[in-house]
């Protein structure tokens, strides 16, 4: 029940859908199983949640970090309560209502924000990075800055047509190799799975 | 009145994320907290209005819970899911992850077939004589790709390969960068135009 049940499930799941891919009749029910998932994907984003908020209130509980875990309950809350009511006002998305109000004017700064930030971390990383010791660092330098260089409107005419060529061709054939190794790897573990010889779902 | 608010808060937001390239920071991590309560019970509202309500709810109300997609099912798998945060009977959750997995397995298999790797086997396929561009696509998926096989040793031949593999990798995670770094940069600016433009009127 606790091991056999899982595994039986997950290979007899992952078979139906490899099956149904193949004969025209069961591509009905792959629909439905498809439809499931999104809706057992959801119920796993509310364990998260309850996992944040539980977190966050033992740390109340025993007086840690205070003021921090108070305000990311405030904003959730905060949050939620204003979704809530947006919610049965009418389209809790629509564009004037109380909860895109949050979105643009505290979620869209805070995440452009904290994203931005990353230019000042990239460019502290790149001069530690880019020592030209080899060929291969070299190779990387010298790409990096003429795709800059290429999306910089002073520089764009001199470099735009060097940028293209090296993200047609030999930026294209790298990112094709790995992805050709990624997706292999992926079926050897989608494979794996199904003969049961991976089963993550029993951690 | 709301807009104007908005910007005030936005701004503060704003500036209290760039104050982490002072230091890490009180003011920093209080709204770093924000902001995970904020989009936590941001995207949980999303995924109710676009995946729980239209799906589950609306699903329910119109068909029943053994009528058409039989959602009696996801919403049993759902919950069984929450039994995740109950360490006596966590064991429950496996299923609903076994269902995930063997789903997403099966998946696997015929989408990435269909989708990644045939594609791209298929735009690999060319003449490598016809042109130097060409020539240096094949030349760069092939040695890209055998530069992660490791059941042989890179010396000899394969180590040449491997080596060229490794130039045509560098190039591409130099371009990548490249590109991260204009994206970032561009966020970067859209944030300092937001606090010159919209909230000190200066632009």
């Amino acid at each position: 029940m606790k091991r056999t049940g899982p595994f039986v499930l997950s290979v007899v799941i992952g078979l139906w859908i490899l099956v149904a891919f193949f004969v025209k009749p069961l591509r009905g029910a792959q629909q439905t199983l498809l439809l499931w998932y999104t809706i057992v994907g959801a119920f796993a984003l509310v364990v998260g949640l309850i996992n944040l908020i539980q977190s966050h209130l033992r740390n109340l509980q025993r007086g840690q970090n205070v003021p921090y875990s108070l305000i990311l309950l405030f904003g959730f809350f905060g949050t939620l309560a204003v979704g809530i009511y947006a919610f049965f006002q009418g389209n809790a998305f629509d564009p004037y209502s109380p909860l895109m109000w949050v979105y643009g004017y505290v979620l869209a700064p805070l995440q452009s924000t904290m994203f931005s930030l990353l230019a000042f971390f990239l460019a502290s990383a790149a001069f530690r990075a880019f020592r030209i010791r080899n060929m291969e660092a070299l190779l990387l330098l010298l790409a990096a800055v003429i795709v800059m260089l290429g999306r910089i409107p002073w520089t764009e005419h001199t470099f735009a047509g060097i940028t293209e060529w090296i993200m047609a061709i030999p930026n294209l054939a790298a990112q094709r190799g790995i992805q050709i190794g990624v997706a292999l790897g992926a079926i050897g573990m989608a494979l794996r799975i199904l003969f049961g010889l991976e089963r993550p779902y029993l951690r | 009145m709301a807009t104007v608010i908005g910007i005030w808060i936005a701004a503060f937001l704003t500036l209290a994320i760039f104050s982490f390239l002072y230091g890490d920071n009180p003011v920093y991590k209080a709204v770093e907290h924000l902001y995970i309560g904020v989009s936590a019970a941001f995207w949980f509202l999303y995924l109710w209005s676009f995946t729980v309500y239209p799906n589950l709810v609306v699903g329910i109300r119109q068909h029943g819970w053994l009528g058409k997609d039989l959602l009696l099912i996801p919403t049993v798998l759902g919950l069984l899911m929450l039994f995740r945060l109950v360490p006596r009977y966590g064991w429950w959750s496996r299923y609903p992850m076994a269902f995930a997995i063997g789903l997403g397995a099966g998946l696997a298999i015929t989408g990435v077939l269909q989708g990644l790797l045939f594609p791209q086997l298929q735009a690999t396929i060319l003449n490598p004589l016809t042109s130097v561009n060409n020539f240096l696509l094949v030349l760069g998926v092939l040695t890209s790709l055998l530069y992660f096989y490791f059941s042989r040793e890179h010396t000899g031949v394969m180590g040449w390969i491997a080596r060229i593999g490794i130039y045509f990798i560098m190039v591409a995670f130099g371009a990548t960068f490249g590109y991260t770094v204009m994206a970032r940069v561009s966020l970067l600016i859209g944030r300092v135009g937001f606090l010159l433009s919209d909230w000190l009127h200066l632009m």
